[in-house]
């Protein structure tokens, strides 16, 4: 299995009242009221700092996200960090997977295609290219996208990309939202036909199909720990079989919060306000705001309304302590054996070939999320690794950068 | 009670057969709903006393055909659509009763074509915008707690208990699902152009608003007014931006009194 260590970027250091002063960290949250430029640009050095130190220590991939207008997590443009990553992790066996650039809100697409192909070159063909459906409050709220035209805008960005990578000649694009007379995209990327696709979600059957039907690995990025995740994923399993697709499971990303110490208590002391911050500040949202009228399909509507399980969870999470969250694995945090035995059984429950661990966690500071991700893939990553790899090789991941798999190696 | 029933019809190419609630008779009148769905009221029964109403759902807010929506991309499509309901339905020229999203389709049908709209009765019209008065975004208020706050002049009193009292699923389904499919015509400023276009309604316009709208501000009806030639404004006392429920009886009069009038 391949792990990759995702960043957010946070704001660190929101007041301790901020959820009580402030009806939202997304969209309205006042920058000049919670926020000085400089420190800002702290902020986004120590983020390159942890995960460039994250590659060196072994982390099989790096990943960037776009967000917008808020201090949960502010890549309002993740190639510009990736960009970055690429740079100065040149010569690393490591993937530099955006998670990415968020499709439906970017016109044209084809900048989307653009940009990836450049990381791809400038890596040296290790991008991994994320495609986001991107959420209500980034696409709709913050950039004005038509709820109700989301998916579709998304659909054909997709298609226009893929198809922007793999034809030879130009073409002309007669699309619904996007028209160009003569697309001939500069630079292509290393990786052909073309980078792997990962399609980032929440849960939504839908994108289980789509991922499914185009042959892509879906990423669940949940915040509610893999043991709310079974019923999902087992779904979307079901979706890969009704699709004849077979079970590798590198068809599946996982994102997981990790926090790890010397012992349990170290990890307490450690963690717990960090868990709390993030899951008391950094997800302070409007409920009514993760489902903007016609931002879920119908279906997805109709599911979420009579079986209102994710927003029941996340209208809780303010009445949850740390403990809460670990009893609950929201968060797997402790000392290194708990660590490994919490992710070995989420690895195997879930069937995830591509984990994402969260090593920065709210208002962790720097030295503390250095001494994590150290810790991570010095004492817990080294038992995760090998899973899998005897029977499956990882498709979705950048060719140049695949082990082999044992029947490989003794060929 | 009026006996409603249900009529679809074929239109836009045979892809969408919107149902269209019928009842009454009487000369022909067009009532088209707000974001959040048609439902049939004391209202459209007092209307269908003397008139024939059809109420057509506005596209993909038919049950069972959700998608109805992902065929009409832009309000000319709606517009042009309507036209064909109207044609499916054999009204060359008829009355628009129109409630907040439907007044703005509404006011958009009359502008557009003005010999397919013989009067209007615009009711809260959403549509225009002023930087001084902004219109909240009634897609993300929380249903449940601040919706009644902005719809009705009275949030606490019976009849925001009877819509929002009682937690229902399907009935929220319906909702956010309408407010998604109206959406796409407004998202995320209620302003389209309709002031470009508002100046070429001929039909004799009354404009009836909630005093206490806290949605829709009243002072929006002079925005309205100025721009529609001839038109009359009325002010409903005790009422928010819902007043064909919070005053059925009053608001049906005016509308009859409105239709009977000498323009």
């Amino acid at each position: 299995m391949y792990i990759s260590t995702f960043h957010l970027m946070p704001h660190r250091e929101l007041p301790d009242d901020f959820e009580k002063r402030y009806s939202s960290i997304w969209v309205t949250p006042p920058f000049h009221e919670l926020a000085d430029a400089k420190r800002v640009g702290q902020y986004y050095n120590w983020t390159f700092d942890e995960l460039i130190a994250a590659a060196h220590a072994g982390s099989d991939g790096i990943c960037t996200n776009e967000h917008h207008q808020n201090a949960y997590g502010f890549m309002p443009s993740p190639n510009l960090m990736g960009s970055v990553l690429a740079r100065a992790t040149a010569g690393l066996d490591c993937a530099i997977v955006q998670m990415g650039a968020t499709l439906p809100a970017t016109q044209p697409p084809t900048r989307i295609a653009e940009e990836y192909a450049m990381l791809d070159c400038i890596s040296g063909g290790r991008l991994v290219a994320g495609m986001p459906l991107g959420t209500p409050m980034d696409i709709n709220l913050c950039y004005g996208v038509t709820p109700i035209e989301q998916r579709e805008r998304y659909r054909e960005a997709h298609d226009l990309i893929l198809k922007a990578w793999t034809s030879r000649e130009p073409f002309a694009w007669n699309g619904k939202y996007t028209q160009l007379g003569m697309v001939n995209l500069w630079p292509r990327p290393i990786q052909q036909p073309h980078p792997p696709v990962w399609v980032p979600g929440s849960g939504s059957t839908s994108t289980f199909y789509y991922a499914a039907q185009h042959n892509h690995c879906y990423c669940f990025l949940s915040y509610f720990g893999y043991q709310s995740a079974l019923r999902s994923v087992e779904k979307y399993w079901s979706v890969c079989q009704e699709t004849g697709r077979d079970l590798n499971p590198h068809r599946l990303g996982f994102l997981q919060l990790v926090g790890v110490s010397e012992t349990d208590e170290q990890a307490e002391k450690d963690y717990a306000k960090h868990v709390e911050y993030f899951y008391h500040k950094g997800l302070h949202v409007p409920p009514e705001w993760m489902g903007v009228p016609g931002h879920q399909d119908y279906q997805s509507l109709a599911n979420s309304m009579r079986n209102p399980m994710i927003a029941n969870a996340f209208t809780s999470l303010k009445q949850k302590r740390f403990k809460d969250f670990v009893k609950d694995r929201y968060v797997v945090c402790g000392s290194p054996a708990t660590v490994r035995d919490q992710l070995k059984d989420l690895v195997a429950k879930l069937r995830v070939g591509n984990l994402m661990v969260l090593l920065h966690i709210g208002s962790m500071p720097h030295e503390l999320t250095m001494k994590n991700i150290q810790l991570f893939f010095r004492e817990v990553a080294p038992a995760l690794r090998s899973t899998w790899d005897d029977e499956w090789e990882n498709q979705w991941w950048p060719a140049g950068l695949r082990k082999k798999t044992a029947q490989e190696a003794t060929a | 009670m009026t006996a409603v029933t249900d009529r679809r019809v074929t239109v836009w190419q045979k892809k969408i057969n919107p149902n269209i609630k019928v009842a009454g008779s009487g000369s022909p009148v067009v009532f088209l709903h707000g974001a959040g769905g048609l439902v049939w009221d004391e209202f459209l029964d007092r209307l269908a006393e003397r008139h024939r109403v059809y109420a057509p759902e506005h596209p993909g807010t038919t049950e069972g055909d959700p998608e109805a929506i992902s065929h009409i991309d832009n309000l000319w499509d709606l517009v042009l659509y309507y036209y064909e309901v109207f044609d499916a339905l054999g009204l060359k020229s008829v009355p628009i009763v129109g409630h907040s999203f439907g007044a703005m389709v509404a006011a958009e049908l009359a502008a557009s074509n003005p010999e397919r709209v013989s009067k209007l009765v615009l009711i809260a019209p959403i549509g225009l915008w002023r930087e001084d008065t902004p219109i909240v975004n009634w897609m993300i208020i929380t249903p449940g707690s601040d919706l009644p706050k902005y719809l009705l002049r009275d949030p606490d009193g019976p009849i925001a208990k009877q819509m929002f009292g009682t937690p229902d699923p399907e009935g929220m389904i319906r909702m956010i699902w309408s407010m998604g499919c109206t959406g796409k015509f407004v998202w995320p400023i209620p302003d389209k152009g309709l002031k470009k276009r508002i100046h070429r309604i001929q039909a004799p316009t009354l404009l009836l608003w909630g005093k206490q709208d806290r949605l829709v501000p009243a002072v929006y009806a002079q925005e309205f007014a100025s721009r529609i030639p001839g038109s009359r404004v009325e002010l409903i006392e005790e009422s928010g931006h819902l007043p064909t429920v919070e005053h059925p009886a009053k608001v049906a009069a005016s509308v009859e009194e409105f239709f009977a009038g000498q323009h």
